[in-house]
């Protein structure tokens, strides 16, 4: 396997879903190719990052807003019935 | 392999003490007969017309709605805006939900769309989902600029530097590439719903997921790079 096919594969290589054949291919060009190694790792650290990171925080103000609306809809709706 | 925790099922639970109040002027929240765990009984209840049952599924997918309104529009207004018409307009078109899918994958759906028509506003000609047709920032550019990061490179950050350093990425990163990221490593949506969702293949899905991916690394290189000192 070479670079740019390690590039390829790399998200269902992080994702978990390559076959085994091609993992094992592309696990043994990492342990000799420093520049990919550091790219899977980083790429990897990215995405742990974001899954990670504070989630956007819902206000109050935005949700009673959104808890309102919805109200006027469910009343609207019923009047119709 | 999992990178990310978020749970299978797509629901974070709520913080401990989150108020459930309708409104302000209506403090008393509804309650509904149908077990809260099961998804396809509440949206069956709610098509009945119990609008407990709604609210039910709206209390579980809020957070999640609006962060993902929040990252795509960038833009607390839009955002909100989306959310709630992503909300209303599932509530009003609950008769055409046909359960193919699961409820959260159609209310994401909806939401995608009002958060981009929003963003289409902002930014008339910014904003395709079409491929680029000069992407010069793919897989050929990988290797142009390799920066180790050391072990635990977002500890270099307070939370809140680091959540703006994220925030600014993301928010330079191209709609269409943007979108996947948000929905499969974000929201933990799965690659074949991310291409139900967006109304492209799951080969596209997974081309735009690795151009995401890479983009968002080259953009992280500058704040991540490992020290002298590491």
């Amino acid at each position: 396997m070479n670079c740019k096919k390690v590039i390829l594969e790399l998200t269902s290589y992080l994702d978990g879903v390559l076959d085994s054949s091609m993992r094992i291919d592309l696990e043994e060009h990492l342990a000799r190719c420093t520049d990919c190694r550091i790219v899977v790792d980083t790429t990897r650290k990215t995405i742990q990052i974001f899954c990670n990171s504070d989630p956007v925080p819902l206000p109050q103000d935005v949700r009673e807003r959104l808890h309102s609306a919805l109200l006027e809809r469910f009343r609207r709706n019923s009047k119709t019935i | 392999m999992v990178l990310c925790q978020i749970s299978a099922d797509g629901r974070i639970p709520p913080p401990l003490g989150a108020p459930r109040r309708l409104s302000a002027t209506d403090p008393k929240p509804l309650t509904s007969t149908v077990v809260r765990d099961d998804e396809s009984a509440l949206v069956s209840a709610a098509k009945a017309g119990d609008a407990a049952a709604f609210e039910e599924l709206v209390n579980r997918y809020e957070r999640k709605i609006f962060r993902l309104t929040m990252n795509i529009t960038q833009n607390r207004e839009d955002a909100e805006d989306s959310m709630q018409e992503a909300f209303l307009k599932s509530f009003t078109n609950l008769d055409r939900f046909q359960g193919d899918s699961r409820f959260y994958t159609w209310l994401v759906r909806i939401a995608v769309n009002e958060a981009l028509m929003k963003l289409r506003k902002r930014r008339p000609n910014q904003v395709s989902l079409d491929e680029p047709l000069n992407d010069k920032d793919g897989e050929d550019s990988v290797f142009r600029e390799i920066v180790d990061w050391g072990p635990s490179p977002e500890k270099k950050f307070a939370q809140t530097e680091l959540n703006e350093i994220l925030n600014s990425v993301i928010g330079e990163l191209d709609p269409i590439f943007r979108v996947v990221f948000l929905l499969r490593d974000v929201e933990g949506v799965s690659t074949e719903e991310t291409a139900q969702i967006l109304d492209i293949s799951v080969a596209a899905v997974k081309s735009r997921l690795l151009r995401a991916r890479l983009k968002l690394r080259q953009k992280l290189n500058k704040y991540f790079r490992r020290s002298e000192a590491q």
